[in-house]
């Protein structure tokens, strides 16, 4: 009888250190895997800033769509105002370019059209070029904000000047 | 009388030091060509014994082992490569152009690395065809397929991850369009594009986590699995004998399968 006893606890005591053994082991790997993710995800990034200064805004004539290509954002100076679009194509992320002669802004990689409101008129693209936030600083510029979306036409998306 | 160069080899594979490497040692018997295979770290992947048959053109227009041999000339000529290419925005350009203009025979092995990786690409999907158009697909050989199909993946990022290292407009552009589709994962696909890139936008940090794919991280992962895939021909019975074929040759190699099994 005794003996018995004695035997169910050896078996239970191995079982607890295999699962002991095992617990430290699944907690030793799912520390190792946040440590990994934390280590691939960088911590400071030597990128652009997302405020772009746009210069005076006499640069810009009334009806004209410039691109700065080192920016990737569009400056329109229509009849409500000053506004800026996102000329990163909202497909696969090409740059956009504005094309006079059709009146339209078009991407070269798989064809999609759009307005210069951002509105899509054919093509892949999932949904209209974002407007981006545009405002005057104390110089008197215009600076944008690539990483800041404005709802497309509402009266605080447009700069007046 | 002179010795035949046969007996010149065979005496040197009788020698102390052949037989301390070689440990079969000299004779063509069954038993000893068997053994020369069997005992070899590199061989010793392989069945011992094939049909002839199944080693002619037609059986598998070889196009397993051609795609070994553009993968060995891949890491042939990638190695050389990587001792005049910098990782870096600034100079990633530059030295590709000096490889092909400045560097002796720098054109010739950038040529070849690239040709190479488009064959691969090219026979990979080849053997895939082949392979499935024959059943050779088929339990028991099964896993041998899906490792065939990770094998697949693991050419197609290394032919990915090539792309961006010579940084002109090309490369810029088709990254920046292959890492969009990432991001169109659910949930997480931004997440992914951000760890895959080192940012949020192809830049220095994008070249230099692509070189590391293509240069160690997906290398090392495709010898893994084509060591697998190769040891996997032996396990599952050899290489394929066709579903055409008379029935007494199949069971014939299902026999020899169950004999190099219990070896």
């Amino acid at each position: 009888m005794a003996e018995e006893t004695k035997k169910t606890d050896d078996v239970s005591r191995r079982q607890f250190f295999v699962k002991l053994g095992l617990g430290s082991l699944s907690i030793a790997a799912a520390g190792t895997a946040a440590f990994a993710y934390q280590y691939l995800e960088p911590n400071v990034l030597f990128e652009p800033s997302p405020v772009v200064n746009a210069g005076k805004p006499d640069r810009y004539p009334l009806d004209s769509v410039t691109l700065d290509v080192n920016s990737g954002i569009y400056v329109i100076h229509s009849q409500e105002g000053y506004f800026s679009l996102s000329a990163v194509c909202t497909h696969l992320g090409c740059l956009t370019a504005w094309k006079p002669e059709l009146n339209m802004i078009a991407c070269p990689c798989h064809g999609s059209k759009f307005e210069t409101s951002g509105k899509k008129i054919e093509g892949p693209a999932p949904k209209p070029l974002p407007w981006k936030r545009i405002w005057l600083n104390d110089d008197g510029d215009l600076l944008v904000d690539r990483s800041t979306d404005v709802p497309a036409l509402a009266r605080d998306s447009f700069v007046r000047v | 009388m002179a010795k035949t160069v046969d007996q010149y080899f065979d005496h040197l594979r009788e020698t102390r030091v052949w037989r301390s490497i070689f440990r079969s040692g000299a004779g063509s018997s069954t038993l000893k060509r068997a053994l020369a295979i069997q005992q070899n770290v590199f061989l010793h992947l392989f069945s011992t014994k094939v049909r002839t048959r199944m080693l002619s053109f037609s059986a598998t227009w070889y196009l397993g082992t051609l795609t070994l041999g553009t993968f060995l000339i891949l890491v042939a000529t990638g190695i050389p490569l990587m001792l005049y290419y910098h990782p870096s925005a600034p100079q990633a350009y530059a030295d590709t152009k000096d490889l092909q203009f400045v560097v002796s025979s720098g054109l010739f092995l950038r040529n070849l690395h690239r040709w190479s990786a488009h064959a691969m690409v090219f026979l990979v999907f080849a053997h895939m065809f082949k392979v499935f158009y024959r059943g050779a697909y088929r339990p028991p050989r099964e896993f041998n397929w899906v490792i065939g199909i990770v094998l697949l993946l693991i050419t197609l990022l290394l032919s990915y991850t090539g792309y961006l290292l010579p940084w002109d407009q090309l490369a810029y552009w088709a990254i920046t369009v292959g890492s969009n589709i990432a991001s169109a994962v659910p949930v997480i696909g931004n997440k992914i594009h951000f760890l895959l890139l080192g940012g949020n936008a192809v830049n220095a940090n994008a070249l230099l986590r692509f070189y590391v794919l293509h240069c160690m991280i997906l290398p090392l992962a495709a010898m893994f699995f084509v060591a697998i895939h190769f040891w996997r021909i032996r396990k599952d019975g050899g290489l394929y004998a066709h579903a055409s074929e008379p029935a007494t040759l199949r069971t014939a190699a299902s026999r020899t399968a169950a004999v190099t099994e219990a070896q």
